[in-house]
């Protein structure tokens, strides 16, 4: 693949040009948040001033608060439910109906999600706050550790679990002992994942929030309606910074399981 | 001598999954402190029996019983019986002791006895400087040491072996296969082993039961499999062997081209159509003789202490093979007369399974 790109310089600069347009967004704002001046526009010398401006910003701290509650609470329940639906899938269930069932609030789009759920919180009486975020970033975010779950499963399952019974081990011992250590790298992938997901997530909290509390993502939103700041800009390098370290620690645990196979 | 006493015994066992009939009423001993085989091509059944064994199937109907005792209604967590998985199942997150040490820890063994079992069947196995080690950092050979000893630390009455050898290279799989038949008699438990290889089942088993569609042919030793094939479906599958198709007369069978070929009915009442199947080491290259057929050298191959003849007879599309010791004068192209021991030349039942030859 290297040596023919090599050979074919015009490709090269395709992909150049393709690298471009995904990055220079990304590196603009980098690079704007260090920006001295007022304007988002123009660059007037390296500053840290919008950073500790953020930090002052009680707006901002108060959304990240929230922002932290609802991710952290999503992730524990979405990891306990998601895992055991993997689990539960993968031994007793055939159906590839419901195996799609399973993983359709993934794909579902999140105005979809968020539509539905406003409505059934309203048909339900159930006042908005942190907690009806909570639960809806509960319904997709289950989904994604199901997947990864289930498909540590497929590899992993099966003999050991029989290996661990024929040695004397009871059901419960052998869950304990041999399934969970073998899809713990997994589980813990599904949970930074839902932790990133539920992070950013604008659309499902913008309809299940309460007025009070509003979550990071909403914040930057009512921002950014009187204009874009260096603060902004400095804002959204924190959180692509948490993301993108969250992701790539997500991504050595599936690495580290194919390497055990 | 003393009679062998039965560890296990199989009666009119019956399983399907969904449609397909795994299991069709099978019976069958195994004796103690045995090698013995279950053989057969994939699809045989052999593996749903070996599940049955150790607790992970339940069978439609019939019983198996351990030295008396009903088995069936055992969960595979409480039966004395251990099996080698295929794909050797051994805990990544484990190290090899405390894999080894995991069947003993359920049992709940004091530390001390733990500890000197796990180091005692490492040493067995040859693995002792191993112990802290991961399963992941072996290779093929070692990863089977290991399975093999958490198995059979747990002294079992019975081990199962699903495939032993499949998944390790040809060098390996001779080392291992004199190894686990040294192992069996080390340490004196009666050895199940599953496999489609009839080489690897002939040279280990005590006995072997052949299997086929969910039935079982034929349970003997390898010598009298080979010697004494009760189908020609055995036959075909253990070893090489020449069949010709006919009926039956007295001395032997009447082919439709090559007239009579005599051959040994060992007092079995076969009548109608039956095969004769001449074994290539009982079948010689002669320059004339009664009941000889004539036949083309195709090829000759060398073995160094063996030859093998290759030779074609008119009429016929499956080719002749006649093994004899040593190096052989025929040429390529030769035109040859072929003679058998008749004695030695087996008519069995005519069996649809075997094309017409």
């Amino acid at each position: 693949m290297s040596k023919s790109l090599r050979k074919f310089k015009p490709l090269n600069v395709i992909l150049g040009v393709t690298f471009a347009f995904l990055y220079i967004p990304i590196f603009t704002l980098i690079a704007m948040s260090f920006n001295g001046s007022h304007s988002p526009f123009i660059f007037k010398g390296f500053s840290f001033k919008w950073y500790s401006v953020l930090i002052h910003d009680a707006q901002v701290i108060h959304g990240l608060i929230n922002t932290l509650i609802v991710a952290t609470g999503s992730t524990v329940l979405s990891t306990v439910l998601g895992t055991m639906l993997a689990v539960g899938l993968h031994r007793y269930s055939k159906s590839a109906a419901l195996n799609a069932f399973s993983l359709a609030p993934a794909i579902v789009p999140d105005i979809v999600l968020g539509i539905g759920l406003l409505a059934l919180y309203a048909l339900l009486s159930v006042s908005l706050g942190l907690y009806s975020v909570l639960f809806a970033h509960v319904v997709f975010s289950m989904a994604f550790v199901t997947a990864v779950v289930k498909a540590r499963l497929a590899n992993t399952d099966g003999d050991l679990r029989e290996a661990s019974m024929d040695l004397g081990a009871t059901r419960t011992g052998t869950f304990i002992r041999i399934t969970l250590p073998s899809i713990a790298p997994a589980i813990l992938a599904g949970a930074l994942l839902s932790f990133t997901l539920s992070l950013d997530e604008f659309v499902i909290a913008f309809f299940t929030n309460g007025p009070t509390t509003p979550t990071l993502p909403i914040v930057i939103y009512s921002m950014v309606r009187f204009g874009v700041t260096p603060e902004i800009n400095a804002l959204a390098t924190l959180l692509m910074i948490v993301s993108v370290t969250t992701v790539i620690i997500a991504q050595r645990m599936t690495r580290q399981r194919a390497k055990v196979r | 001598m003393i009679e062998p006493r039965n560890l296990i015994e199989i009666r009119n066992l019956t399983h399907d999954y969904g449609s397909v009939r795994a299991l069709d009423d099978v019976s069958l001993d195994i004796r103690e402190n045995e090698f013995f085989a279950l053989l057969g091509p994939s699809g045989c059944g052999k593996t749903t029996l070996l599940r049955i064994l150790a607790g992970f199937e339940s069978p439609l109907t019939g019983s198996v019983h351990l030295s008396g005792q009903d088995l069936i209604a055992l969960p595979a967590n409480k039966r004395p019986i251990n099996l080698m998985f295929q794909s050797y199942a051994l805990f990544p997150h484990m190290s090899v002791g405390a894999n080894i040490a995991y069947g003993l820890e359920r049992e709940k063994l004091s530390k001390q006895e733990i500890e000197s079992r796990v180091a005692e069947v490492l040493e067995t196995v040859g693995l002792q400087e191993k112990i802290k080690v991961r399963p992941s950092q072996l290779s093929g050979g070692q990863r089977q040491r290991v399975a093999l000893a958490r198995a059979i630390v747990k002294r079992p009455k019975l081990l199962l072996l699903d495939e032993p050898l499949s998944a390790l290279d040809r060098k390996v799989r001779s080392e291992m296969q004199l190894e686990l038949k040294r192992l069996q008699l080390e340490v004196g438990i009666t050895f199940v082993v599953v496999t489609h290889d009839q080489e690897e089942a002939m040279s280990m088993a005590d006995r072997i039961a052949v299997m086929v569609e969910g039935k079982i042919s034929q349970v003997d030793s390898p010598v009298d499999l080979y010697q004494r094939p009760s189908t020609a479906y055995v036959a075909d599958f253990i070893g090489d062997g020449n069949f010709f198709d006919g009926v039956v007369v007295p001395e032997g069978i009447m082919h439709k081209s090559l007239g009579l070929l005599p051959g040994n009915r060992y007092g079995k009442e076969i009548s109608g159509d039956a095969h004769l199947l001449i074994r290539p080491e009982d079948m010689r290259v002669a320059d004339s003789g009664e009941h000889s057929i004539p036949a083309v050298v195709q090829d000759v191959q060398f073995f160094g202490g063996a030859s093998t003849l290759v030779l074609t007879i008119f009429g016929r599309p499956v080719p002749i093979l006649v093994s004899q010791p040593g190096a052989t004068s025929a040429q390529r192209g030769a035109m040859v007369n072929l003679t058998w021991n008749a004695q030695k030349a087996i008519i069995l039942p005519n069996d649809p399974r075997r094309s017409a030859l």
